[in-house]
C-alpha cells in the first residue's frame, strides 16, 4: 500500500515550520465541517459528518436489557466503530483492527465521563430493565481525522435520537415505532478533539498525509473548557510546554466546533420540522 | 377467472404503488473519493452504497489466481440500517449475499487479463426496507463501471414478490412479511445487458407459470433500472 513518502513527509514538515499546510489551512484550522442528521430512517438517530473529504456515518440504536450489577438504576452505553473497507484502499477485510477499537473506546469515554447522557433517565425498572444506547460508527471515506469526525457524529446522532416505543406489559421494545421522547442529555455538549504533533509543529484536523507522519496525538473530550477524558496515542513524547500548547489549542477549537454543531443541528432540526409540516399538509 | 379476481386494479399494495411499479430510484456515482469507483443506489428507503478498489495485487499470495483476475464482493448491513439493531460484522447471511453478488456480476466483468490481481467491491446498506441485495448489486455494477473495470454491460437487479397470488415488483418489508393467503414469495433476479439471468433466488411458493411471469416482470423493471444507472454514470462523466 502506498503510504505517504519520505519526500512528502519532509515537505510537509518544512511547510509546517513556516506555519503553512499543503491545503492552505492554518495549523489550528479545521477543514470544512458539514453535519447532516436523520440519514438512516430505521435508526433512533443518525448523522453524516464530513470534514473535507473525510466522511463518517454514525447511528444510534436502543434496546431494553438488564442493568449492570454495579449500576442498577442506570441505562447502558455501548460504542462500536467499524473502519469499512469501502472507505479506503488501506483497510483490509477481517476482524476489527486496533484503530477502530481504540476510536470506539475514546469516543465512549468522552461521552461517558462527561455524563452527557443522563443514564439515570434511561432506567425503566431498577435492577431489572434499563435502556441500552448503542452508538455505531462507520467510516465512509478516510481522508484523515476519523476520530474527530466520529466524535462530532456521535453527538449529532444522540441529539436527534428518539427513544423507541416500549411495551410495559410484554417488556419488549416495539422496533420501528418511536415515542416522542428524546434521550435525556445534558445541555453542555462534550466535544472530542485531537491535536497532532508533526516535527515540532502542533496541528488539528490532519489530512491523511499529515496523519500518516504524525508522531503523536492527544485526543481530549471537553465540555465548556472542562476536560472529561484524554488519550495520548503513539509513542513520541511531548514536552510540558508542548502539552500546555495542546490544551490551549483544544480550548480554542472546542468553542468553535461546539458552535458549529449547535448551528448544524438546530438548522437540520428546523428543516426536518419544515419537511414534516409540508408532508402533513399534503396528506 | 382467478386472474380476474386478482387483477392488478383491485390489488392494494401497502404503499399504494401499482403492482408493476418500482419505488423511486435514486442513483448517484462518485460518492467515495478514495475509491477507484463508487456509487449509491436506492429503491425508495432501501439505500446501498458500493465502492470498488482495484485491480490490485491479491494478498495473501496463495489466494492469487494465476489464470485470471478475481472479483471479490462483500455485502454488509450497517447495524442501524434495520429497525432492530443487528450485530456489526459478518454473518452467515451477509457471507452468502456477498457470494451471490459476486456471481451476479461475474458474467459481465472482464478481468481475465489481470492475473494474480483482485477487484474488491464493498457494498454497505445504509438504510433497509427490503430488496437490499438488489440495491447492492445495482450500486456495485455502477461502481465497477465508474472504476473503469472492463465490462460487457451493467447488470440490473430487482426483487419480484408474490403476495398471496399476486405478483408485484420491488418488494418492501411489509410485503416481505405478507400474511394473507399463500403468504409471501420473494424472488430477487439479476439480468445482464443481453437479458440473461446472472442471479436468481426464491423463497416461498409459486407455480412454474407464475415464476415465468415473474421473470418477465423483472425484465421489464430492469430496463428502468438500467436507464437510472446510465443517467447517473453520464452525469458523473460530464462533470469530469
Amino acid at each position: 500500500m502506498i503510504l505517504t513518502s519520505n519526500l512528502t513527509a519532509e515537505r510537509i514538515i518544512e511547510y509546517l515550520k513556516e506555519g503553512k499546510r499543503f491545503d492552505g489551512r492554518k495549523l489550528d484550522e479545521f477543514r470544512e465541517l458539514t453535519i447532516e442528521t436523520g440519514v438512516s430512517k430505521n435508526a433512533e438517530g443518525s448523522a453524516r459528518v464530513k470534514l473535507g473529504k473525510t466522511e463518517v456515518i454514525v447511528g444510534v440504536k436502543m434496546d431494553v436489557s438488564e442493568p449492570y450489577p454495579d449500576s442498577k438504576d442506570k441505562g447502558n452505553l455501548m460504542v462500536t466503530a467499524e473502519f469499512l473497507p469501502l472507505s479506503s484502499p488501506r483497510i483490509d477485510l477481517g476482524p476489527p483492527g486496533f484503530d477502530s477499537i481504540e476510536l470506539a473506546r475514546v469516543i465512549d469515554r468522552g461521552i461517558r465521563e462527561s455524563k452527557f447522557i443522563e443514564l439515570e433517565g434511561l432506567c425503566i425498572k431498577e435492577g431489572e430493565k434499563v435502556w441500552t444506547v448503542f452508538i455505531d460508527i462507520y467510516s465512509i471515506n478516510d481522508d484523515g481525522n476519523l476520530l474527530d469526525a466520529a466524535g462530532i457524529g456521535a453527538i449529532a446522532a444522540l441529539k436527534t435520537a428518539r427513544i423507541p416505543e416500549y411495551n410495559e406489559e410484554t417488556g419488549k421494545t416495539k422496533f420501528g415505532e418511536w415515542s416522542n421522547k428524546n434521550i435525556p442529555l445534558k445541555k453542555e455538549v462534550p466535544i472530542s478533539l485531537t491535536v497532532h504533533k508533526i516535527g515540532n509543529s502542533l496541528i488539528v484536523d490532519p489530512s491523511k498525509e499529515e496523519e500518516d507522519i504524525s508522531e503523536t496525538r492527544v485526543t481530549i473530550a471537553s465540555c465548556d473548557g472542562t476536560i472529561h477524558s484524554m488519550q495520548k496515542g503513539n509513542a513520541k513524547e511531548l514536552s510540558i510546554e508542548e502539552f500546555n500548547k495542546v490544551l490551549d489549542i483544544i480550548e480554542k477549537t472546542e468553542r468553535e466546533i461546539a458552535k458549529k454543531i449547535e448551528k448544524a443541528i438546530t438548522h437540520t432540526h428546523c428543516e426536518t420540522l419544515k419537511k414534516e409540516a409540508i408532508t402533513h399538509h399534503e396528506n | 377467472m382467478t386472474k380476474e379476481t386478482h387483477s392488478s386494479k383491485e390489488f392494494k399494495r401497502p404503499d399504494g404503488r401499482k403492482v408493476n411499479e418500482l419505488r423511486k430510484i435514486t442513483a448517484k456515482v462518485g460518492i467515495v473519493p478514495n475509491a477507484d469507483g463508487s456509487a449509491m443506489f436506492a429503491f425508495g428507503d432501501t439505500v446501498a452504497i458500493a465502492a470498488v478498489y482495484g485491480p490490485k495485487k491479491m494478498h495473501p499470495q496463495h489466494s492469487q489466481d494465476p489464470e485470471r483476475g478475481t472479483l471479490r464482493c462483500t455485502y454488509n448491513m450497517m447495524s442501524f440500517s434495520v429497525t432492530e439493531r443487528i450485530r456489526p460484522g459478518p454473518s452467515r447471511r451477509s457471507t452468502e449475499i456477498s457470494k451471490i453478488t459476486e456471481w451476479a456480476l461475474k458474467p459481465v466483468v472482464m478481468i481475465d487479463e489481470f492475473q494474480g490481481n483482485v477487484v474488491d467491491v464493498h457494498i454497505n446498506i445504509l438504510q433497509a426496507n427490503a430488496s437490499t441485495r438488489c440495491a447492492g448489486i445495482n450500486a456495485a455494477a455502477m461502481a465497477l463501471a465508474h472504476a473503469g473495470i472492463p465490462m460487457k454491460s451493467l447488470v440490473q437487479s430487482v426483487s419480484i414478490g408474490k403476495l398471496d397470488k399476486q405478483l408485484v415488483t420491488d418488494l418492501i418489508k411489509k410485503e416481505e412479511d405478507w400474511e394473507e393467503g399463500e403468504g409471501p414469495t420473494d424472488i430477487p433476479i439479476t439480468f445482464t445487458g443481453d437479458g440473461k439471468i446472472s442471479h436468481i433466488q426464491l423463497d416461498g411458493k409459486i407455480t412454474k407459470a407464475q415464476l415465468k411471469e415473474a421473470v418477465e416482470l423483472a425484465r421489464e423493471a430492469s430496463k428502468q433500472i438500467h436507464e437510472a444507472q446510465k443517467k447517473a454514470l453520464k452525469e458523473v462523466g460530464e462533470k469530469q
